[in-house]
């Protein structure tokens, strides 16, 4: 009985979780260019347009090139600080974390609108680059979570024999806490590229009135009405979302990302 | 190795680039819009500097009141209907096997992830009369014809309360599945049932997550700018569309800046809120 209600339960969230993607997912593989469930007839048009309508494309290339360059950035941000607050004694240095995870916990038309004011002051409104350090450091809290935690899990007896048999800093680094931290590293960045992907407010605050990234395009498109590929480009955003979080499970352990103790424990 | 003071400027560097970047991307564009936010507006342009507190003065209008009173309204709202499906979903999955839980949290994040345009499209179509939900209804025999359910007030509840409810979920799933198994075990010997030791034993010693995740949530729910737009009307709009509205469609950023500090203060307040009781409570 009990089983049967927590199964019960639990199969009401699923389907209240997966129901809009299952309508969006149906609606794209419409024949024709109307709003119908079940689809009418089937049909990957609405997909190829995306590759093969150049605004489309463009769109998809611009949100893929933030999205790469941005995440990387805000690793290169993130790991010399997490690495810093892991090896020194430094408590000031505490206030540059607490600035790292600011940005993700207040609502996010505000780092938007700080950025719109910032670039349009400094005279840099609408360039692209001006996107990729928002979006950097709009996500820098993912890569700094993930590699806090990656350093906490460090057993210091580790790097404590290489300094003994005389390894400097920069040697342990490389052989010991680097290899050690790899995952870490590679889901902040996974964790950063999906939400810059999918980012839409910050993104249309800084460069929005001379660019588009894919959620801008689809935003600005549901404006003046309905076409399909709207419906195919959330199917891929869907797909490769899940997809980045599927392959940081298959190779991570992610409850442990997600706050639980790890698996060995 | 230990952690060791630093010293010398070549121990501080792999500090110094990070805290720039922080320091001159955060700190800055935050401290401009706290100044664009007294700066005064130039119809037909962008705004000069100037000291004037009009933009702050238009909070007292009925029409800001309104406003204001509906966010938090509608914040207050999707918190709670957010934790009270999130508490015994995540006890459920925290409970249950490891690869059931990676599952669940894959799809959490993926939505979670999902750009708020992807989640109001989703819905509107949903919820739209040609392919939404009501046919369903209709198909059953439940309804004589289909109809749109957008724009309306439930809509942007719904929509607000899928994009919060992950939220929620990812807040208390570390507390959830760190709960001692043995304090229900030992209701159970007690003789409780599942449901009164999921009331009496984990709900108590959960206390201070739960308010700290009802808190989160509300914030997380002030955020939103794109779901009142996309499901509502314009009844329905919330602080936060309203600045992304003044600031771009309106021209108008210093009254929007003036509307993000205050916002900016509101979170404050909450995240400080959230922490003190956590301290009472611990106490």
């Amino acid at each position: 009985m009990d089983r049967l209600f927590s199964r019960l339960y639990l199969a009401l969230v699923g389907i209240f979780l997966a129901a809009p993607i299952v309508v969006v997912t149906g609606v794209s593989f419409n024949e024709k260019q109307n709003l119908a469930f079940p689809p009418q007839g089937f049909s990957l048009h609405w997909f190829a347009e995306i590759f093969v309508n150049p605004e489309w494309f463009r769109a998809l290339i611009a949100s893929v090139l933030l999205a790469v360059t941005s995440a990387a950035l805000a690793v290169v941000i993130a790991l010399p600080l997490a690495w810093f607050l892991w090896r020194r004694i430094a408590p000031w240095a505490q206030v540059f974390q607490l600035l790292g995870v600011a940005p993700f916990t207040l609502p996010p038309v505000i780092t938007a609108l700080g950025f719109l004011t910032f670039w349009a002051t400094s005279g840099f409104y609408g360039q692209a680059w001006t996107a990729v350090i928002a979006h950097a450091i709009f996500f820098v809290t993912l890569p700094l979570v993930t590699l806090t935690l990656g350093f906490s899990s460090i057993d210091r007896s580790l790097t404590e024999a290489a300094a003994t048999m005389g390894a400097d800093d920069r040697t342990v680094f490389r052989t010991v806490v680097l290899p050690l931290i790899l995952p870490y590293v590679v889901s902040g960045y996974a964790f950063a590229f999906v939400l810059s992907l999918n980012e839409y407010i910050v993104a249309y605050m800084t460069i929005g009135f001379v660019r588009e990234t894919l959620p801008i395009k689809v935003f600005n498109a549901l404006r003046y009405g309905y076409t399909p590929t709207m419906a195919a480009v959330s199917v891929l955003f869907v797909a490769v979302t899940a997809a980045v979080f599927g392959l940081i499970a298959r190779f991570g352990d992610l409850p442990r990302l997600m706050g639980a103790l790890s698996s060995k424990d | 190795m230990r952690r060791e003071p630093a010293r010398g400027l070549l121990q501080h560097l792999p500090v110094i680039f990070p805290g720039l970047m922080l320091t001159v991307f955060f700190i800055v564009p935050f401290g401009t819009m706290v100044m664009v936010s007294f700066f005064r507006r130039q119809p037909g342009g962008f705004y000069v500097p100037d000291f004037v507190l009009a933009n702050y003065a238009r909070f007292l209008t009925p029409f800001f009141g309104n406003v204001l009173a509906f966010s938090l309204y509608l914040a207050v709202a999707v918190a709670v209907v957010s934790l009270v499906i999130a508490v015994p979903f995540t006890y459920l999955i925290a409970r249950a096997p490891r690869q059931t839980q990676v599952i669940w949290l894959v799809a959490l994040l993926s939505i979670l992830s999902l750009s708020e345009v992807i989640i109001g499209f989703a819905w509107s179509t949903l919820l739209s009369r040609t392919a939404g939900i009501t046919n369903l209804l209709v198909w059953l025999g439940l309804m004589g014809a289909p109809q749109a359910l957008v724009p309306g007030f439930s809509a942007v509840l719904t929509g607000m309360v899928y994009q919060a409810m992950p939220y929620a979920v990812l807040v208390l799933y570390p507390s959830m599945v760190r709960l001692d198994p043995t304090l229900t075990e030992a209701a159970r010997t007690l003789g409780a049932s599942p449901l009164k030791a999921f009331f009496t034993v984990v709900l108590p010693a959960l206390r201070t997550t739960l308010i700290a995740t009802l808190i989160m949530a509300f914030i997380f729910a002030l955020g939103s700018y794109l779901l009142p737009q996309i499901l509502g009307r314009p009844s329905h709009w919330t602080l936060s569309v309203l600045i992304t509205d003044q600031a771009l469609y309106q021209s108008n950023m210093p009254f929007a800046a003036a509307m993000a500090v205050f916002l900016v203060l509101v979170s404050l307040a909450l995240v400080t809120l959230t922490m003190f009781a956590g301290k009472k409570l611990e106490a």
